[in-house]
């Protein structure tokens, strides 16, 4: 299993077994579309903490511990456990905070975008493509050398902090603390909206732990697909997207959750400029970062501090995007969903030019 | 035969793939060897040097990895 996995093959297979599992997980009570999605799972994680009070998106989602202590158990097996960092934390921290601001104006991460084209949500295209010319970008910066420098090896026991983290939200889920000021809290649990829908706990945070094992083992990853494909032609990780599509298309085919079309999709908008700008910036950040937020999360779980950081700064994002009104719902983009994508364009050029020819 | 070493560790992907493309441009022959410090950066060096036409393989160092590229 284990050869498998680290093969030329790994990739394309943990692609099939993700895409499957992510249309079971809508079958199961996600939201549509939304078998995985780290931006939006942060951003439940983040309402359920109190760090933003948008009622309808607040939930401990067991998918994202499950992807960050899989990784642990993983690395920890196959000795690739190793705890490293310093590579510029605060500007990966601003990476990831402009990164879900991106995600969230078009409403889904990268694999949230790739999962809303295999459920037949058209305005997923708008976002693809601004996904590829973000990582587009972002590569013409690796070109001139784009680099946020090189980490060290930290003692072994720093990269416990995001594993032990994972505990931490899982223990929440389970106890649900009601101690608030205010009668309710310090857990919020969303009683309606996308918050509210989801499968059974020990269901996605199974699923959770295999994608997190998996994506270890083969790497996958949703940014460094398009990255890779652009700037050595090499399509090792893209199998994997065009496998996770596949699968998921045709699970949602057999499960009854294909609707193709613009309008009416779940948690999706049909202003495809920011569909597509929202993505831009998202791809860009990624890419500066080094890969999308399930590897990110996986690389925490590695050990890796700045992708701890990272995934931090998305947290923060979240929090941000909800109580500054930068996130887009249904009917459309946040009151100032548009001229926080363009600072946050701005933040990853500047970040882009200021930070090349190091190497 | 010259040795080329490429120093990567540190930099994660795509990092190393990176430094090694710069170092093997130009060359229609030789030797390089590639430091890196995860399996991850390992797998894609190597990948990235058969891709281009080298033959890899990779001894264990101090806990990081030398990549030996030869053509």
């Amino acid at each position: 299993m284990n050869r498998i996995m680290v093969s030329k093959n790994g990739p394309v297979i943990a692609g099939l077994v993700f895409g499957v599992i992510a249309a079971f997980l809508v079958k199961l009570g996600n939201p549509g579309n939304m078998g995985f999605c780290v931006a939006c799972f942060t951003r439940d994680i983040a309402g359920a903490l109190g760090l933003h009070r948008a009622a309808v998106v607040q939930y401990l989602r067991p998918e994202i511990p499950g992807f960050i202590l899989g990784s642990f158990i993983s690395a920890l097996i196959f000795s690739e456990y190793k705890p490293r960092g310093g590579s510029s934390p605060m500007v990966r921290l601003g990476l990831g905070f402009f990164a879900m601001i991106g995600a969230l104006v078009f409403l889904g991460c990268p694999w949230r975008a790739y999962l809303r084209l295999a459920g037949g949500d058209l305005n997923s295209l708008a976002g693809i493509a601004g996904l590829a010319v973000g990582v587009g970008v972002g590569v013409a910066f690796l070109y001139k050398g784009f680099s946020l420098g090189a980490a060290r090896q930290n003692p072994k026991a720093a990269g416990l902090v995001m594993p032990l983290l994972a505990v931490a939200i899982l223990a929440l889920l389970f106890l649900k603390p009601l101690f608030g000021t205010e009668g309710t809290g310090p857990v919020f649990f969303s009683l309606k909206g996308p918050g509210s829908m989801h499968a059974p706990i020990l269901a996605s945070l199974a699923a959770g732990l295999a994608v997190g094992w998996l994506a270890q083992r083969s790497r996958f990853c949703t940014v460094g697909a398009i990255r890779d494909l652009i700037m050595v032609k090499d399509a090792h990780l893209f199998k994997g997207i065009a496998a996770f599509i596949v699968a998921a298309f045709a699970a949602n085919l057999a499960l009854g959750q294909f609707h193709p079309g613009f309008e009416n999709q779940p948690v999706a908008h049909t202003m495809q400029l920011w569909n597509f700008l929202g993505m831009v910036l998202s791809g860009l950040a990624f890419t500066l970062a080094g890969g999308c937020p399930g590897r990110m999360l996986i690389m925490s779980g590695e050990g890796d501090s700045d992708a701890g950081v990272f995934v931090m700064g998305m947290l923060l994002g979240a929090a941000f995007a909800h109580n500054f009104s930068l996130a887009s719902s249904g009917t459309g983009i946040g009151a100032y969903g548009a001229p926080a994508t363009l600072v946050g364009l701005v933040f990853c050029l500047v970040v882009g030019w200021l930070f090349r020819n190091r190497i | 035969m010259e040795t080329k070493i490429v120093d990567a560790r540190g930099y994660s992907c795509p990092q190393p793939v990176l430094m090694t493309k710069k170092a093997l441009e130009g060359l229609s022959s030789g030797r390089a060897e590639v430091l890196v410090d995860t399996v991850t950066s390992r797998e894609n060096v190597m990948r990235y040097g058969e891709h281009a036409g080298w033959s890899a393989s990779f001894e264990e160092n101090d806990g990081g990895y030398n990549v030996i590229l030869t053509k």
